[in-house]
C-alpha cells in the first residue's frame, strides 16, 4: 500500500475524511431545523431563505471562495469578528475549510430532509398530539423515523460532496499539509508536478469511493421504498 | 436586391475583410505574463494583420493539455524545461524554443510606503507568508530557494501558504490573508517603479534564473500566424514592452 500512496497522500486521505465528518455532522445539526422550518413556514421570506439554500448548487466555487476569502481576511466582516473573539484569521486553517465547506453542501443537507419533511405533511404530527405526545417526544419518535430516507440521503450527499469539494478549498486553503491540502488538492498538484501514476492511484480511489458510497446510498433507499 | 439588402451586404463584407485577410494564433500563456503579452498582442495585430487569442492558465497544467492535443499553436511558459520536454516529446517544433523574457521576483507587501527588507521576515508573529507552489511554480521555487538561502526556510516553514500559481498568490497578499509574499516582479511593477503595494526587489542572483521560454507547437507548425508572432516576440518592439512589464530579455 505504501508503495502507492505516499505518507503525504494518506495524510491528505485522513484531512479529507475528517473534514466531511465534521461538516456532515454539523450540517445535519444545524440543517434539521432549518429544513423543518422551510418545510412548515408561511413566512414571506421562505421562498428567499429556500433560494439562499439552493445558490452554493449553482455558484461556482470560485465566487464562492472569493467572497470567503475577502470575508474571512483581516480586513473582512467574519475576519473582524473572529479577530474580535480570539480565533484569529480563518483562511489557510482547517477551521476555515470547515466553514467555507458548511456553505458549500448546505444544499445537499437541507434540500432531502426538506423534502422527507414536507412528504412527511402535518398529519402524524397532529395524531401524535391527539395521542398526548409532546412536539419534541413526537419529533424524536415519529418524523425522525418517517424522514429516514431523507436523512440517509442528506447524510450521504453532505459527506460525498465534501469530500468532492476542490474549487473552494484551493481558493482559501493556501495547500498547508494536514491542514487543508485535502485529496483533491493533493491530486492536482500530482498532475501538475507531472507525478501522473500517483495521481492515478488517488484519483481512481476517489472514483471508486464515489461510486461506492451513491451505489450503497441508492440500494439502501430502494430497500426503504420497498419496506 | 434592394438597396438597403445591397447595403446590409457591404457592410458586413466590410466587418469581414480584416478577418480574412489576417490569420490566427492561439498563444497559451503563463499566468505571469498575463500583462505583458495583453501589450504585445495589439502591437502585433497592429503590425502583421493577424490576430491572437490568448489562454492563460498554469504551466503544468497547460503542458499536460499540449501531450493530450490541445489546439494551441504557441506556448509562453514560465520556465524551460517544459518547452524543453515538448520539443523531446514531439508536440513542438523542434528548435524552436527561445528565452522570450526573464522573470524577477519581489517580497511584496499590499500596503504602500513600507521600506521591505528581507528582515521583515526575522520578526516572529509576522503573519503568513505567501509563495507559490515550490514544486510546480516557477516562482515558487525561487521563492524556495530565496527563503533558503536567507535562512529562514525552518524559520518561516509554518508560516508558509501556498498559492497553485503566481496569480493566487498575489490574491494571498492583496486581499491581506497573507502580510508578505513572493510575487512577481511583472505583477507590481510598471517601466521598473513599483505601482503598487511595498516591495523589495529580490537581487537576482539569489536565485535560479526564472527563465521562460517559448515555443512553436507541432498544432501550429503550418500557421504562418504563429509563426509570425514567435519572431516578433524576439523584435526590439516586443522585447521593449516585456522590458517595461518588469522582465530581463536575453
Amino acid at each position: 500500500m505504501n508503495a502507492l500512496l505516499s505518507p503525504a497522500d494518506i495524510d491528505a486521505i485522513w484531512l479529507t475524511l475528517k473534514l466531511a465528518f465534521t461538516v456532515t455532522v454539523l450540517l445535519l445539526i444545524l440543517g434539521t431545523p432549518l429544513a423543518w422550518w422551510l418545510a412548515h413556514s408561511r413566512a414571506r421570506w421562505r421562498g428567499a431563505i429556500n433560494a439562499l439554500v439552493a445558490l452554493p448548487l449553482i455558484l461556482p466555487p470560485t465566487v464562492l471562495g472569493f467572497y470567503l476569502l475577502v470575508a474571512m481576511g483581516p480586513n473582512g466582516p467574519l475576519g473582524r469578528l473572529t479577530a474580535e473573539v480570539g480565533l484569529g484569521a480563518l483562511p489557510f486553517t482547517f477551521a476555515g475549510l470547515v466553514i467555507g465547506s458548511l456553505i458549500y453542501s448546505l444544499p445537499f443537507v437541507v434540500q432531502p430532509i426538506r423534502d422527507a419533511f414536507i412528504a412527511i405533511g402535518p398529519r402524524p404530527l397532529e395524531v401524535a398530539a391527539t395521542l398526548g405526545a409532546r412536539p419534541i417526544d413526537a419529533f424524536f419518535s415519529v418524523i425522525l423515523p418517517l424522514a429516514r430516507p431523507g436523512f440517509l440521503t442528506a447524510t450521504v450527499l453532505g459527506f460525498a460532496h465534501t469530500v468532492g469539494e476542490f474549487g473552494v478549498v484551493l481558493m482559501i486553503g493556501g495547500n498547508i499539509p494536514n491542514e487543508t491540502r485535502v485529496v483533491a488538492i493533493q491530486i492536482y498538484d500530482h498532475v501538475e508536478a507531472l507525478e501522473y501514476t500517483q495521481a492515478h492511484w488517488l484519483a481512481g480511489g476517489l472514483l471508486a469511493f464515489s461510486f461506492i458510497v451513491l451505489l450503497a446510498l441508492h440500494t439502501l433507499n430502494d430497500r426503504q421504498a420497498k419496506r | 436586391m434592394n438597396k438597403a439588402v445591397r447595403s446590409l451586404y457591404a457592410a458586413f463584407l466590410l466587418l469581414i475583410a480584416p478577418m480574412a485577410i489576417g490569420g490566427e494564433v492561439t498563444v497559451a500563456v503563463a499566468s505571469n505574463f498575463i500583462k505583458p503579452i495583453e501589450a504585445v498582442a495589439p502591437v502585433f495585430t497592429k503590425a502583421t494583420g493577424h490576430r491572437v487569442r490568448i489562454s492563460t492558465g498554469s504551466t503544468g497544467k497547460f503542458y499536460a493539455q499540449i501531450q493530450r492535443g490541445a489546439p494551441f499553436d504557441v506556448f509562453l511558459s514560465a520556465d524551460e524545461a517544459r518547452p524543453a520536454r515538448l520539443e523531446d516529446e514531439g508536440f513542438a517544433v523542434s528548435g524552436s524554443r527561445f528565452i522570450y523574457a526573464i522573470g524577477r521576483l519581489v517580497l511584496w507587501q499590499a500596503d504602500a510606503h513600507h521600506d521591505i527588507q528581507p528582515d521583515v521576515l526575522r520578526v516572529a508573529e509576522g503573519g503568513r507568508v505567501a509563495v507559490a507552489n515550490p514544486v510546480t511554480a516557477p516562482y515558487g521555487t525561487a521563492a524556495a530557494a530565496t527563503i533558503e538561502k536567507l535562512g529562514l526556510t525552518a524559520a518561516l516553514g509554518p508560516r508558509l501558504v501556498q498559492g497553485e500559481n503566481i496569480g493566487q498568490t498575489f490574491q494571498f497578499v492583496a486581499t491581506g490573508n497573507a502580510a508578505y509574499g513572493f510575487v512577481a516582479w511583472s505583477q507590481v511593477s510598471l517601466n521598473g517603479t513599483l505601482i503598487r503595494g511595498s516591495g523589495w526587489l529580490v537581487p537576482a542572483d539569489m536565485h535560479p534564473p526564472i527563465r521562460q521560454a517559448a515555443t512553436l507547437l507541432t498544432h501550429g507548425a503550418d500557421n504562418s500566424a504563429a509563426r509570425a508572432f514567435m519572431a516578433f516576440l524576439k523584435s526590439d518592439a516586443a522585447r521593449q514592452i516585456i522590458r517595461q512589464h518588469g522582465y530581463d530579455t536575453e
